[in-house]
């Protein structure tokens, strides 16, 4: 059964009770320790293929090697043969029939190896990806077990503090209020802000002598020698 | 991570967030550490945040199964799942008899991206409580 189908079932079954695992711990250890083993096969295909993929590059230099000293060996023929020189053109094509055969042998290993490289890098993609869905796989039940425990956590300390967890429209109406009670502040602020924008104003305009004017004694006086006038 | 990094991160933030939130972060002691994370003025759902091997959850609890109107509970799954992708960062789920939303970070994220994941996690938790209020009793 898939870890997926065992969470399911387990969380289905009631098995989400605290204390209770939903894979039990003994499970948990020997799919860490299967990951472990992975992650060594992973290692040691990998060494295996620097090893393989060093021995290839060696047989190509060995391959080029070879294939520059029967061009060579040919341009010596080619210039014997032009000399008239049978004898020696003869030996010099023996040397190049020795370096072909020698050639045949370092293409077959050439080809090994590269067979072998292509096998191991297969081997090694298909164990990093077995391996990635391994660790999903743990992760999925640490993480159901650690949400568990964290609920447990937060469930014994809020019958610890006495205090309950709120209905949920209970909850957003207290928080719609506080919103609204911050917003009224605001703006109480803003009203208040205004109104003390407007008062300096208008005691510039005073100042300047504009607007409504204060009476001042001087005035009162002018107006009653006015009216004993 | 873990939650003392981004306890010790919410607290220094204080008036300093540029989600405009004030965080308030309390350890809860457990199994596994709990860190209960309020946002000033949203102190009744709190945030519940976990570190575990190779992600960081975050969850809130929405409402309890007593509170769904059984009548249309197969509605309310269906709106809540249909909701689940265009709802930024943030899914549905269930524990036990409650159900939560949740956004779920790699154990490689900032501090940065944690909180921006808080913010939005608490604005998601009061819009859908809002949309979802006729489902509930």
């Amino acid at each position: 059964m898939s870890i997926f189908s065992k969470i399911i079932t387990a969380i289905r079954g009631g098995a989400s009770e605290a204390g209770e695992a939903i894979v039990d711990a003994n499970a948990t250890r020997i799919f860490a320790q299967e990951i472990r083993d992975a992650e060594n096969h992973l290692t040691k295909a990998k060494r295996d293929l620097t090893g393989i993929m060093a021995k290839q590059m060696q047989a190509k230099r060995e391959l080029d090697r070879i294939n520059r000293s029967i061009t060579e060996h040919e341009g010596y023929a080619t210039t014997a043969l032009n000399q008239g020189n049978e004898a020696l053109a003869l030996e010099v094509a023996e040397k190049i029939a020795g370096l072909e055969a020698e050639l045949a042998e370092q293409q077959a290993s050439f080809d090994n190896y590269e067979k072998g490289a292509i096998r191991l890098k297969d081997l090694v993609k298909g164990t990093e990806r077995q391996l990635a869905d391994y660790q999903r796989q743990l992760s999925m039940v640490k993480t159901t077990e650690s949400v568990q425990k964290a609920t447990a956590a937060i469930t014994d300390n809020f019958s610890n503090s006495n205090s309950k967890l709120l209905n949920a429209k209970q909850s957003l109406e207290r928080i719609k209020e506080k919103q609204q009670d911050f917003d009224d502040r605001m703006q109480a602020a803003d009203d208040l802000a205004a109104e003390g924008s407007d008062q300096s104003l208008k005691d510039k305009l005073a100042a300047a002598g504009i607007g409504e004017q204060q009476t001042s004694a001087n005035s009162v006086l002018d107006r009653l020698k006015s009216k004993q006038g | 991570m873990n939650i003392h990094l981004i306890a010790n991160h919410l607290n220094e933030l204080a008036d300093n967030s540029d989600t405009g939130f004030t965080f308030d972060s309390l350890p809860i002691a457990g199994e596994v550490d709990v860190l209960q994370v309020t946002i000033t003025g949203r102190e009744e759902i709190p945030i519940f945040v976990s570190v575990t091997d190779d992600q960081i959850l975050c969850i809130a609890y929405l409402w309890g199964e007593e509170e769904v109107k059984q009548d249309t509970r197969g509605e309310m799954l269906e709106a809540m799942v249909e909701m689940n992708i265009p709802m930024p960062l943030s899914s549905f789920s269930k524990i036990d008899d409650k159900y939560v939303i949740f956004g779920a970070l790699s154990v490689n994220s900032s501090l940065h991206d944690v909180e921006h994941e808080l913010s939005v996690l608490s604005d998601n938790s009061l819009e859908v409580i809002n949309e979802m209020a006729d489902y509930l009793l």
